[in-house]
């Protein structure tokens, strides 16, 4: 294995100083270390973080490899300072066997980029009807710990309180799409003036809140571990905050994207704005900021979901919802939150990594820790073009926007996957 | 002169002024021997159907061929992503084909926005799912002024199935730039949330038809489909017809000069009696009539009367 000597590199936005990485570890930090052996690389002005992790990436593969693969998501993961992702259970065939699970982790390991942690489905095709076998998925060489129906509510409250029960056996955790079905029936996006204005099938705020309600009330219930993926309301925010005051053992997310925009974006009716939970208001952002930086809401995650040009090139009723995350992730995490190192940290590094149970991961860069971390320029500004992304797709929705920081050099394990701004293979 | 008219909010009070007008001028040659104009000879109009809408289609052919302008009528019923050619694919087709014009009907809001984007002609909406009717709104402002000789100070009842009308949003955003007054009446579940904020501050929202009757001049009613209460936005049709239909009783609270509209086609019996719908008062057959000779304005217009 080659050795990295990263020079006056600003350490979770300390005082600069060198980090060697040596066998797969940070062997040493310190002033002007030496390494002959070593390649150099002058940090100065930039700063190292613990690798990033998401907790919600889609990587489409097996089934829509137009759209994505696991390769293709590992570069893109890569090149947003990742080491770690965790891929949702909405392929075709679903995640739903230790089968599927065990191919995606292959393929994570065989594209070497990042590590892809999959997450099985809670129920049999994502239906919403019986478990799927959680066990099998657990004890599989994917060591599935979160399960999630993502891009589906487990809606039924028995089959809910049900899989929050079964999954304590082995430290599972659900991650729940929060999203009443029958409050959402053809919805298009955020319920409110501009909804009303355009025309478009509304989907209510409380949607999203009855089952954040619910499903704390049931985790406290069962004394169990519930994520609430995307959170989009500042409703939500209050409902997380009352659960998190008594005790309840919930976390949740919010994406880059809800930290940003809001729901006047619909009214280009340009799909590639259209996301599920959708875009909301100026209101719910600001919740949305303040919750994370309070910790209500504990990480960014990005619900990366890349989808192919003739599923976003059509008429918003028609297009699927999502919107690509993570080679901006982190851009918009600094333009919302500043230069705040410990908190980028903690959101989207530390925090992430405990709750998927990556030990190796969410680490700060220290003597003897694995060299999993990310180098990034704070100063750089760069403007988004979606033909430059690595991903397959091109749904990204900060198309021309010109934001701020670039990920210089990203390592796994000691290993470089992005050097220079560019991924290595 | 706009290049497209997707929405009732793309038109300002004296651009919209222009287009009833014109409207005005071109009724007349409805009433010639020879009910044509020569101006837009050589000219292409395709109108695209995505919706059946018989009556649109032909009002919007019938404006076009009395100005001369070639006519295709493309009806793509039944096409989306899952089955047929994408909109952009018949976009580029008809801008190959050399479009001037394109009339669009289409289930999906926010179609012609993205039919705009694909293709050099001038875009007219002719209704987009739940969105907007622009010409709608047109033809009834038409209609307005023509019974009740203004627009500005009007107040316009617009009554029913707000929620899913394109043609009360139109008719929210060009009667408020007009400067009539518009109260929207129907059951608490058909009005969308935030109708004045999103549309016009100066508009009003009522539950009680009865108690608004007496002070308006113009009450449109809105199509209200019965498949609607089988998903709880109303009990019945009955109970419908009894709260927010216009009858005969209800028709006598209205002021001696006030009139009644519909966009069409009419549910008698349901948001509408036909002893209403076939008074002196009643506008209907009219809105017809006047939906030619607004579209030939809009046509006419939009393809360079004005800037060519």
């Amino acid at each position: 294995m080659s050795a990295y000597l990263i020079k006056n590199v600003s350490v979770v936005g300390g005082a600069p100083t060198d980090l060697l990485i040596r066998d797969g570890v940070v062997a040493e930090t310190g002033a002007d270390l030496t390494a002959p052996d070593a390649t150099v690389l002058d940090a100065t002005g930039l700063v190292a973080l613990p690798g990033l992790v998401d907790l919600h990436t889609h990587l489409r593969e097996p089934g829509r490899e137009d759209a994505e693969t696991v390769e293709s998501g590992s570069r893109a993961a890569a090149l947003g300072g990742y080491t770690a992702v965790c891929a949702m259970a909405n392929t075709s065939p679903v995640a739903d066997t230790a089968g599927v699970v065990e191919q995606v982790w292959r393929l994570g390991r065989e594209a070497a980029l990042v590590d892809v942690q999959p997450i099985g489905a809670v129920t049999v095709g994502l239906a919403g009807e019986r478990l799927a076998e959680l066990g099998a998925m657990a004890d599989s060489a994917a060591r599935v710990r979160i399960f999630s129906d993502d891009g589906h509510c487990v809606a039924d409250p028995k089959l809910m309180r049900r899989a929050l029960e079964y999954v304590k056996a082995f430290d599972g955790i659900i991650a729940q799409h929060a999203e009443e079905p029958r409050l959402t029936e053809g919805a298009q996006m955020h319920e409110g003036e501009v909804s009303t204005r355009l025309g478009l099938t509304g989907w209510p705020a409380v949607a999203e809140e009855a089952i954040i309600a619910r499903d704390v009330l049931l985790a406290e219930h069962v004394g169990s571990r519930l994520h609430i993926c995307h959170v989009s309301t500042a409703g939500s925010v209050e409902v997380l905050r009352h659960a998190k005051a008594r005790g309840v053992r919930v976390t949740a997310e919010v994406t880059p994207h809800h930290l940003l925009l809001t729901d006047e974006r619909a009214t280009s009716y340009d799909p590639v704005f259209k996301v599920n939970p959708p875009l909301r208001t100026a209101a719910d952002i600001a919740a949305l900021r303040a919750a994370l930086v309070e910790g209500v809401i504990d990480i960014v995650a990005t619900d990366h979901a890349p989808h192919a040009v003739e599923d976003k090139e059509c008429e918003w009723a028609y297009a699927r919802p999502g919107m690509l995350g993570l080679e901006t992730a982190l851009s918009i995490a600094l333009d919302v939150l500043g230069p705040q190192w410990d908190l980028i940290a903690e959101r989207m590094s530390r925090t992430p990594a405990r709750i998927a149970g990556l030990d190796s991961h969410g680490l700060d860069p220290a003597p003897g820790v694995p060299a999993n971390l990310t180098v990034v320029d704070p100063a750089a500004r760069r403007v988004i073009e979606p033909a430059e992304l690595a991903s397959r797709s091109r749904n990204t929705p900060y198309a021309r926007m010109t934001l701020p920081g670039r990920i210089v050099a990203t390592f796994l394990r000691g290993e470089p996957t992005v050097l220079d701004g560019k991924a290595v293979k | 002169m706009i290049r497209h008219l997707l929405s009732g909010a793309d038109l300002d009070a004296a651009t919209a002024t222009q287009i009833l007008d014109t409207a005005a001028e071109m009724a007349t040659v409805a009433g010639r021997e020879v009910k044509k104009l020569p101006a837009l000879r050589g000219r292409t109009v395709v109108n695209l159907f995505y919706e059946d809408s018989t009556r649109t289609r032909i009002s919007f052919e019938a404006a076009a061929k009395r100005l001369s302008a070639d006519v295709i009528n493309f009806s793509a019923k039944g096409s989306s992503v899952a089955k047929g050619e994408s909109l952009k694919d018949t976009a580029l087709t008809l801008q190959a084909m050399g479009a001037d014009a394109v009339v669009v009907r289409h289930p999906a809001s926010g179609a012609p926005h993205r039919l705009a984007d694909w293709v050099d002609g001038s875009v007219v909406n002719a209704g987009d799912g739940t969105h907007e009717h622009p010409t709608q709104a047109l033809l009834d402002a038409y209609t307005m002024r023509s019974r009740l000789g203004r627009l500005a100070g009007l107040h316009v009842a617009i009554v029913g199935d707000v929620l899913h009308s394109r043609v009360a949003r139109s008719n929210v955003l060009l009667l408020s730039t007009l400067g009539a007054k518009v109260t929207l009446v129907g059951p608490p579940t058909l009005i969308p949330v935030d109708i004045s904020a999103a549309l016009a501050p100066g508009a009003d929202v009522s539950y009680d038809l009865d108690a608004v009757l007496p002070g308006v001049d113009v009450v449109m009613m809105l199509r209200v489909q019965r498949e609607r209460m089988n998903d709880s936005y109303f009990p019945s049709a009955r109970e419908y017809a009894r709260r927010y239909g216009l009858d005969g009783p209800r028709l006598r609270r209205l002021p001696e000069h006030a009139i009644v509209m519909h966009p069409g086609p009419m549910n008698r019996g349901m948001e509408i009696t036909p002893e209403v719908a076939d008074s002196p008062r009643s506008t209907i057959v009219e809105q017809v009539a006047n939906g030619v000779s607004v579209r030939m304005a809009v046509l006419y217009l939009l393809l360079g009367g004005n800037n060519r």
